[in-house]
């Protein structure tokens, strides 16, 4: 029986007596990479600033600013689209994909091995290899993914495809691994089909790792920033109403990154406060599926 | 004779299913080795014939590996060594500082315990966009903006995933061990390097998988936080390459992506069961 953790505990007081060295270092470096940057970047998203020193605060400006942004509101679209898109894409093919490996066919190993490796490679270089190949293959029709808007978007869901469906597949291969044997067994003895024996002892077992997936692939498809930067970079561009370029193909995260490092130095604020709002769209998603998907797993 | 015909039914759909994923596992490969054969060509053919091998008129021989190294005025070896020096003590920092961290938390269990244990986990659904900006500044302004610093904001800014996976596995340990060898004459200190750090080797593994795939490949944080014109890691040598739009030498750019692939494939190689139950149980706990 585990014990719980009571008073008795004989290291607890000795402990106590080192925190600073058991805590210490974590605790700093929290406070500076994490914990004082977001409270920062929280108060600075309601201020007009260049330089952090000289931020005056002004309420909810930036907020506004930043919601009849085109810029800003072309992004979001994309990037929802894109999102949506990535994740239907990637769960189907991973989860057949893993489905076929856990069968026992020959070359299992191999083939999960290989499809995992892109994973290893990071956003930037992916980009430029898809860049080069896309490039290869557009010109031949005198077309390149940097003028059409669509071919960018499908061509950053082909990358993204490519990247983490491997991910994804080791997930699932580990969930569908965890089917219990005898329940796969009882379901061929009453007489179950394939199809019967997949839908209603299958699915509802690995409804976790379904869980895990959805909710990890939508999570960084509105995250993604390298293999946008590096594969289009947002173009082409148009003109949107305010006289200023939307950028077409640009996702949200790089949307606030132009906005803050882009050439004007006074939209900070702006970019903060998309920031902020970007946050809090990614950790609700985070949590709306979660608390969605989790109910329909199967109770243990 | 029933279930004959249903076993070699059986055996032909296994079989079908094996080609369906070899020509997938082709497609695949495809991309990389689209890279090498790029590699060896000179720089128009690259362009007008990215899928042709190098033939004797657009082989560019070794020619792309030497020019890749001084490309962009920067030695492609500093970016190497920047990016592992960085890679190597972030892992090293993170693992030691957040593991020590985790027992503490699991165990003593105080108010000031849990605060940090909660900050950890709600650190983990916020994307970096959200303290870029901020943090870069105050990286900059405690001077750790260096390659031999920069660790630092990795173990800041990294510490939530490690410490939730740590606590975790904590937890699970009996807490009769440790009693064991307090009662034996062994400190706070004594007790974590000797008994606790022995048995945390399977979360290591998977906490410092995790950690090496995410800074060997980052690009946004060492690249705001580091002067980029003394220090490069490799993702952002590249993308400084790129970015350097028309004039690009594009095989010389796809022999230096070769280049910094090839390590990471031999890392995969080598550890690849580690690496593919570090993944399996990063996510799932996630």
């Amino acid at each position: 029986m585990k014990r719980k953790i009571t008073g008795g505990y004989t290291l607890k007081a000795p402990m106590q007596r080192c925190s600073w060295l058991f805590m210490g270092p974590v605790v700093a470096a929290f406070i500076i990479g994490f914990v004082w940057p977001f409270i920062q970047g929280i108060y600075l998203s309601f201020c007009k600033f260049q330089l952090i020193s000289d931020a005056q605060f002004i309420g909810f400006d930036n907020y506004k600013t930043a919601l009849a942004d085109a810029s800003f509101r072309h992004a979001f679209g994309f990037t929802a689209l894109f999102a949506i898109v990535s994740l239907i894409l990637i769960n189907v093919i991973a989860f057949a994909v893993a489905y076929a490996l856990t069968q026992g066919i020959k070359g299992s190993n191999l083939f999960r091995t290989v499809f995992f490796m892109p994973n290893l490679i990071g956003g930037i270089v992916l980009g430029y290899i898809w860049s080069m190949i896309f490039d290869g293959i557009l010109q031949r029709f005198g077309t390149s993914i940097l003028l059409d808007s669509k071919l960018g978007f499908w061509g950053l869901v082909i990358l993204i495809a490519w990247q983490q469906i491997g991910y994804m597949m080791i997930i699932y291969i580990a969930g569908l691994q965890a089917v219990p044997e005898d329940m796969l067994e009882a379901a061929k003895i009453d007489g179950a089909s394939r199809w019967q024996t997949f839908f209603k002892v299958t699915i509802p077992n690995v409804m976790p790792s379904i869980t895990i997936c959805t909710f990890l692939s939508l999570t960084n498809g509105f995250k993604l920033f390298d293999q946008n930067l590096a594969l289009t970079a947002g173009q082409p561009f148009t003109i949107g109403p305010d006289g200023l370029p939307v950028k077409q193909t640009e996702m949200l995260a790089l949307n606030i990154y132009n906005t803050f490092y882009g050439q004007n130095s006074s939209s900070t604020g702006v970019a903060q406060a998309k920031a902020v709002l970007f946050f809090i769209l990614v950790a609700a998603i985070g949590l709306i599926q979660l608390y969605y998907t989790r109910r329909k797993e199967v109770q243990q | 004779m029933n279930t004959k015909n249903t076993l070699t039914a059986e055996r032909r759909r296994k079989n079908i299913l094996s080609v369906v994923l070899a020509a997938i596992c082709i497609i695949y490969v495809l991309p990389v080795l689209t890279v090498v054969i790029n590699s060896f060509k000179q720089n128009t053919y690259v362009k007008i014939e990215t899928f042709a091998l190098p033939t004797a008129e657009s082989s560019a021989g070794f020619q792309n590996f030497i020019t890749g190294m001084t490309f962009g005025n920067y030695p492609f070896w500093k970016s190497v060594a920047y990016s592992a020096l960085i890679t190597i003590v972030s892992t090293v920092l993170i693992l030691l500082c957040t593991s020590m961290a985790a027992w503490y938390i699991a165990r003593v269990n105080s108010k000031f315990c849990k605060i940090v244990y909660y900050l950890c986990v709600f650190s983990m659904v916020v994307p970096f966009q959200m303290v870029m900006y901020t943090l870069s500044k105050t990286a900059d302004t405690l001077k750790l903006n260096t390659p031999w610093t920069i660790p630092i904001v990795y173990l800041g800014f990294g510490a939530g995933l490690a410490i939730f996976m740590f606590v975790g596995f904590v937890k699970s340990i009996p807490l009769e061990i440790e009693e064991a060898a307090s009662i034996d004459g062994c400190g706070p200190i004594r007790t974590f390097f000797s008994v606790v750090f022995p048995m945390l080797r399977p979360t290591m593994i998977s906490v410092g998988i995790l950690e090496i795939m995410w800074v060997w490949n980052d690009y946004l944080l060492p690249y705001l936080v580091l002067d980029i014109n003394e220090y490069r890691t490799i993702p952002i040598h590249i993308q400084y390459l790129k970015g350097s739009y028309g004039t690009v030498d594009l095989g010389a750019t796809m022999a230096l992506i070769l280049l910094s692939i090839i390590p990471v494939i031999i890392f995969y190689l080598s550890c690849q069961k580690y690496i593919i139950k570090g993944v399996a149980a990063g996510a799932v706990k996630g």
